[in-house]
Parts: C-alpha cells; sequence; structure tokens
C-alpha cells in the first residue's frame, strides 16, 4: 500500500461566536496556509483571520476604465468619425448622449471582469478539485456546523501540535484529511492543452452556430409553393407563349365582373330620354347627400358649388381656362337624367370623361344633386309654400 | 453585562451652545445688514438656508424611517443623534417667518403683472397662489413635527422607561412616513425652489432635492457621530465597521444624487423644448456654465473618488473630512439651484455672492449646533432602551 500524503487537520466548531473565536487562535498562532469554512458569511471574519484585502478591487477598477474608455472610442468613431449622421440636431459627438451608454459598458465589463478574474486566477480554474471535497468535514460545513482546516504545507506545521492546538481552541471530529492520488498526478492549468482545446472547440462551435442562425437560418424559407414562381419580368424575352404575352387574352365580348359596359356614343344620345333609360338610383335624404359631396369635390371646381358656371379655376388666375355653361340653361333642365349621366361618363367638348373616378351609382347620385340645385335655381311659387 | 456598562452618559460640553449660538448670530447678522440692503437678495439668501435646514432635519427623519424598516443594525447605536437633528426640521420655522413675510419678494407668481403676460403661469394659478401655498407649508410642517414627535421625542422616552413592542409601532409609523415623506419633500422642493422659476416644471426635481437632503443628513449625522465618538460621547464598543457604513451610504446616496440630477438633465438637454429648457440655460450660460461644471466635480466626481475605497470609509478620520465635503457640496448645490433665479430676476448676468448669500450655510450650522445641544442636553446620545442596542454594538462587517 502506498503511502498517503497529508493535505490538512479539520477541526469542528458549533456556533459563528466559536469559529470567530478559533479564527483569531489560529491567526494569531501565526499559522497562515488555514482556511475557515462556514454555511453562510460570518460578520467580522475578515478580521479575525486577519485576511488582506483582496486584490479584486484593483481589477474591477482598471476593466471599468477600460470599459468606460471602450465605450466613448466605439461611439465617438462610429457616431462622429466613420458614419457621422445628426440625430435630433444634436452635435456628432454629443456627450451626454453617450453617458448611458458608457456607463453599462462599464459596469458590464468590471463585473463580468471581475467574475472572470475571480475564477481564473483566485479560484484556479480549471481545476476544480480539492482534497477537502467528499470528506465529512465538508458535509458538515456546508449545512450546520463551522470548520478549521489546517493546511500541512504551512511552515510551522506539525501534526500532533496542530491536532492538539485544535483540541485546545474546542474542536470537535478533529481529522486528516489526505490527497487523492488522482489529484497529486494531475496538476491542472489553465494554459492545459484539453481545456484550451475545448474552450477553442466551444469558440468554434458557438461562432459557427451564431453564423449559421444569423446569415443562414433566418433566411431559409420553410416551403415556397407559391413564392418561387415562373413570371414575367419587365424588359426580359417571354418564355411561355410564342405570341410574347404572360397572359391570354379574354375571349372576345368577355365582360368583367360587377362592371357593366357603357355603349351609348354621343352619335345616338337622342334615345336616352327613353323610360328605359330613368335614374335607378331612388333620391333618398342619403343619396342626395352623396351626390352632393361627389358634386363639390368632382364637378364644383369648373360649374361652381351651385352650378351657375363660375369656375374657380379661373378665379384662381387661369385665365385661358374658359367657363362651362350654366347648368341651369333650360337646355338643361329640359335633358332626361339619363342625358347628364352620359356627359358625366363620356365628358363634353373640354370636360373629360369622369368614368374612372366616379362610379355609376355615385353618377346617378350626382345626377340627383344637380337636378336639385336646378330646382333650387328656377323654384316654382308652389315650391316655397 | 448591563446596558448601563455599555455606555455611560457624559453631558455635552455647553461650549458646543455658545459656538452654535455666536456662530448663529453671526448669520444672523449678516441676513439682517443683507435684509437692510437689499430685501430681495436676502430673501433669496434665506430660501437657501430654509432648504438646508429642511435637507437636514426632514433627512434625518427619513434616516430613522429607513433603519426602522429595513431592519438596520449598524445604525442603530446612532439612531439618538439622528433623531436629535431631525428636531432642525421643526426650527428651520425661524427660518421660514421672514421669508413668508416677503413673499412677494421671491415669488414672481405672485405678481399680477406676470400672470397676465404670461398665459403659461396663469394657468398654474389654481396651484401657485398665496393661500394654497400658505396651507402647504403649515401642512408640510405639521407633518414634520408630528414625524418628529413620532420617531424622536418617544424614543427619548423610551430612555426613562422602557416600553415592549417600541420597535413595532415605530416600524409601521415608518411605513406611513414614506410615502408621505415622498410627497412632501417633493411639494416642499416644487413650492420653495422650483416655483422661483414659475414657467419651468420638471417631474424628477422632487426626487433631486431628496437625494440631496440625504445626503446632507447623512454628512451632518457622520460628522457629528464621528466627532462625539472620538470624544468618548459614545460607547467605547464602537468600531470602524460602524463608521464605515456611514461612508457606504454616503457612496450610495451620492451614485443616487448623480443618477437622478443626469436623468434630469439627459431628458430635457434631449427633447430641447423651450419650456424645459430655460431653467438649465439660464445654469449653462456665462459664468454660470463654469458654476455647473464645478458642481459635477464637488458633488460627484470628488466624494465618488474619495469614498471609492475601502479604506477611505474604514477610516472615521478620512470619513469626517469627506462628510463635511458633502454637506458643503450640498451648500453649494442649493446655491445652483436658487442664486441663477436671483440673477435672472435682478437683471444680472453672472452669479453674485455675499453677506445674503454665506449667511445661508453659516445660519445652518450654527442651528444645527445650538438644537443638538437643546435638545441633547441631559438626554443619552445612545438609545441605551433600545431591544437591538446591544446586538447592533457587536456589529461587524
Amino acid at each position: 500500500m502506498e503511502e498517503k500524503i497529508l493535505h490538512s487537520v479539520t477541526g469542528i466548531f458549533e456556533t459563528p461566536d466559536d469559529i470567530i473565536k478559533a479564527a483569531k487562535g489560529v491567526s494569531s498562532a501565526g499559522y497562515k496556509k488555514y482556511d475557515i469554512h462556514t454555511p453562510y458569511p460570518v460578520h467580522g471574519m475578515d478580521k479575525a483571520m486577519k485576511l488582506p484585502w483582496s486584490p479584486l478591487g484593483y481589477v474591477a477598477l482598471v476593466l471599468g476604465l477600460t470599459g468606460a474608455s471602450l465605450a466613448i472610442l466605439l461611439m465617438w468613431w462610429t457616431m462622429s468619425v466613420d458614419y457621422p449622421i445628426v440625430i435630433g440636431g444634436k452635435p456628432l459627438f454629443a456627450l451626454p448622449a453617450f453617458i448611458p451608454v458608457t456607463f453599462e459598458l462599464t459596469v458590464l465589463s468590471a463585473s463580468i471582469g471581475t467574475v472572470l478574474a475571480m475564477i481564473i486566477f483566485l479560484f484556479k480554474f480549471p481545476n476544480t478539485s480539492h482534497p477537502l471535497h467528499d470528506t465529512p468535514y465538508i458535509k458538515k460545513v456546508s449545512s450546520d456546523k463551522y470548520g478549521v482546516s489546517i493546511e500541512a504545507s504551512d511552515k510551522m506545521f506539525d501534526l500532533n501540535k496542530a491536532k492538539d492546538f485544535l483540541h485546545k481552541l474546542g474542536a470537535k471530529d478533529i481529522e486528516e484529511i489526505y490527497w487523492d492520488n488522482e489529484e497529486l498526478n494531475t496538476v491542472k492549468t489553465i494554459w492545459d492543452k484539453k481545456f484550451l482545446g475545448g474552450l477553442v472547440m466551444i469558440a468554434i462551435i458557438v461562432g459557427g452556430g451564431t453564423y449559421f442562425a444569423i446569415n443562414k437560418l433566418v433566411y431559409m424559407t420553410p416551403f415556397n409553393w407559391m413564392m418561387e414562381q415562373p413570371r414575367l419580368d419587365a424588359q426580359s424575352v417571354p418564355v411561355y407563349f410564342n405570341d410574347g404575352f404572360s397572359m391570354r387574352q379574354p375571349v372576345e365580348g368577355t365582360v368583367a365582373r360587377g362592371w357593366m359596359p357603357y355603349l351609348i356614343t354621343d352619335a345616338d344620345t337622342a334615345q336616352l330620354s327613353d323610360a328605359k333609360y330613368m335614374n335607378p338610383v331612388p333620391p333618398t335624404e342619403f343619396n342626395l347627400n352623396k351626390g352632393q359631396r361627389n358634386y363639390n369635390v368632382f364637378c364644383s371646381p369648373c360649374h361652381d358649388y351651385h352650378g351657375t358656371g363660375v369656375s374657380r379655376l379661373k378665379a384662381a388666375n387661369k385665365q385661358d381656362f374658359p367657363n362651362p355653361p350654366s347648368l341651369h340653361s333650360a337646355k338643361l333642365r329640359g335633358w332626361s337624367d339619363a342625358r347628364i349621366y352620359h356627359v358625366i361618363t363620356k365628358g363634353q367638348n373640354t370636360m373629360p370623361s369622369y368614368a374612372l373616378q366616379i362610379t355609376p351609382e355615385e353618377r346617378w347620385q350626382i345626377v340627383h344633386y344637380v337636378r336639385t340645385l336646378q330646382r333650387a335655381m328656377n323654384a316654382k311659387p308652389e315650391d316655397v309654400k | 453585562m448591563s446596558n448601563t456598562e455599555l455606555y455611560t452618559k457624559k453631558p455635552l460640553p455647553s461650549k458646543l451652545l455658545i459656538f452654535g449660538a455666536v456662530v448663529t448670530l453671526i448669520g444672523a447678522a449678516m441676513s439682517g445688514i443683507a435684509f437692510a440692503g437689499d430685501v430681495q437678495r436676502a430673501s433669496f439668501g434665506l430660501i437657501m438656508a430654509l432648504m438646508l435646514l429642511i435637507s437636514v432635519g426632514f433627512g434625518s427623519l427619513f434616516l430613522i424611517a429607513l433603519e426602522y424598516l429595513v431592519g438596520a443594525d449598524w445604525s442603530v447605536p446612532f439612531r439618538r443623534i439622528t433623531e436629535i437633528v431631525a428636531a432642525t426640521s421643526i426650527i428651520s420655522i425661524l427660518v421660514a417667518i421672514p421669508l413668508l413675510l416677503n413673499l412677494h419678494e421671491v415669488f414672481t407668481w405672485l405678481r399680477p403683472e406676470l400672470l397676465q403676460a404670461d398665459k403659461y403661469v396663469a394657468k398654474k394659478a389654481p396651484y401657485l397662489n398665496e393661500t394654497f401655498f400658505l396651507v402647504r407649508v403649515i401642512i408640510a410642517f405639521l407633518i414634520m413635527a408630528a414625524f418628529y414627535y413620532i420617531f424622536s421625542i418617544r424614543s427619548f422616552k423610551q430612555d426613562l422607561n422602557p416600553t415592549e413592542g417600541f420597535r413595532k409601532t415605530s416600524a409601521k409609523f415608518a411605513a406611513l412616513f414614506m410615502p408621505v415623506f415622498a410627497i412632501t419633500i417633493s411639494v416642499i422642493a416644487m413650492d420653495w425652489m422650483m416655483s422661483l422659476n414659475p414657467k419651468w416644471f420638471s417631474t424628477i426635481y422632487g426626487v433631486y432635492y431628496f437625494a440631496g437632503s440625504v445626503l446632507a443628513a447623512l454628512a451632518v449625522v457622520t460628522f457629528i457621530a464621528i466627532t462625539l465618538g472620538e470624544n468618548g460621547y459614545l460607547s467605547k464598543k464602537l468600531s470602524n465597521d460602524h463608521y464605515y457604513n456611514f461612508g457606504a451610504l454616503m457612496f450610495a446616496f451620492t451614485n443616487f444624487w448623480a443618477y437622478i440630477a443626469f436623468s434630469q438633465f439627459l431628458l430635457i438637454w434631449y427633447a430641447n423644448i423651450p419650456d424645459e429648457t430655460l431653467w438649465f440655460m439660464d445654469r449653462t450660460q456665462g459664468e454660470w456654465m463654469i458654476l455647473s461644471l464645478i458642481l459635477i466635480f464637488v458633488k460627484f466626481g470628488i466624494p465618488y473618488f474619495a469614498l471609492l475605497t475601502r479604506p477611505s470609509k474604514g477610516n472615521p478620520f478620512r470619513l469626517r473630512i469627506i462628510a463635511a465635503w458633502i454637506f458643503f457640496a450640498h451648500v453649494y448645490d442649493m446655491y445652483w439651484n436658487v442664486g441663477p433665479e436671483y440673477s435672472k430676476l435682478a437683471g444680472l448676468k453672472g452669479p453674485v455672492y455675499g453677506l445674503a448669500e454665506l449667511a445661508a450655510p453659516i445660519i445652518t450650522i450654527g442651528l444645527i449646533a445650538v438644537v443638538f445641544y437643546l435638545v441633547g442636553k441631559g438626554k443619552n446620545l445612545m438609545p441605551v432602551n433600545d431591544a437591538k442596542f446591544k446586538k447592533s454594538l457587536d456589529f461587524h462587517l
């Protein structure tokens, strides 16, 4: 049986006051390599152990200042030098607007850097094993007891003396802790090939995965049933049909759904006084209001709000524009509804066709309104009653 | 070990009263001379003094309530000092009276010609009018007096007959105190300082004054506690760990003040709306710009780095110097808030400082000393009958 190497001597204490006294005792006895284990932070322990202040504060200070300078540098370069854009009328280097980002980066780099420095330099990562692990001692001190361990590597260490000393301090369950052979034979450092290799592998996997996700995955379409189909682009050679069209012509005489062809030409307006061309829209208040609205929008610029024919366009200094005839002439009053409808649809003289702007129903509503205007301008005595 | 062994009463020296009385009289004389010369300017000086006294007094009440609410151990030995200092919130009435007699000198919203000229200010008339202002001032003083009784006087009485459940009722009142305090201190800040520029408004202004107030109260209590502790007026069991927490709190509130002050500036600067920027325009033009930049270093930069390291907080001697610095930084902050309004009103381009302005911190320091002697005379300077007293003396970091 090979000889085991001693790591430390441990003792258990019952109360926080005892462990503070014990810490004071061990530190004043001159031991340097010892440790105290408690299930929670005990106030006053730093002083009792005579611990020097942790160097982590300086790490945090340096990293915080680095983060602040990097943030300022980044924003100065991007916002004022490389791609200057004026935002909200502020100067290109607008320090007040940069302060929140600077603050965030300061805190971020200081906190992450401090934690990493603590894990790597103080906890000696990636070395995760310790002789005290998996001992009855560590089980006790991580639940409800307080413990001291004096390490054998201390200069003034002597097994029996240390045991006596702990006994004198009032420790119970004094134990000897030995190194595991495996722990002794494998000393892991951060420069370990396996560890560095693992880090590189993780970096490649995470980097590659991120690149793939951001640049490829989000642009992949799950299916392309109708999005990707052959089409004819403008200014390109037709591919489907020999006649150069990308679509087939409809059959002669085809009528689009919901659309009635208007076949009457200017030549045969005489038949429009026929009774079969009467106004299909009833003269209700709703229809008159709609007629008025559309009349005011489309007709009144030339015909005037009251149909007198005094053009607003002429008034707006367009001298070349002729005034249209009045809508109140005896000729117009004699026209049938369908005749007025015909003029709106086809246009007349200078007046263009309004078939595209005004739907048939709206045209009939306008006809009703024109009739109302004519009646109002030529009121008979009995209308007043 | 009984509580009397932990703490032995040592009466305050009458030197303190003489010092306080002399300083107060000097300050009052300076202010009086200023009043004889220029009533308006002297009134602006007194507003600074009033805001300083309310800062220290009301801020102390906040510290007491905070201790009850969070169940702090370390501050229990110093709570009596805070309770005595809280009396300055009552004594500030002395400064408020000459101001109330000269309200028309400082508040432009009391002038009918301004109300006619500026419809924005005229719209605020339901809030900014003399009657309602006086009502608010009286209610604020009544609230301070009520909580001074609840927190301080009840605690003084506990020295004579220890009462069970004292902490519990005080904690309940502390919970009530917090929302009342938040509203009251905002209203005080708006009434006495923000309304000096009646057109301007900033919703964070109350928080700004609150942050400065807690700093001022902390600085005064720290200074008094360390001075008394060094001269043996407090328990000998007090360690540097106790004082360390004052440093930590001052550090926290220094950062908080900077955060609030910068938030107020950033939003107004970014939005760039004339109604909001006018207050900062007064403070960033001419010599005021220099004073504004100095404020950043005086109130944030220097205390921040002075309190950053552990040794500076753990060393009472250094902590006391920093506390004095922070108190004067608050004096400077109040001057920065009030001063430009006087300059604008008097038609001056730059800042002015003289008897009227200097009187404010002198009156404040003198009154704090007088109040501390008169209230603390014959009393224990530590709450010996508090349930946590013994435990709190064993506090360690």
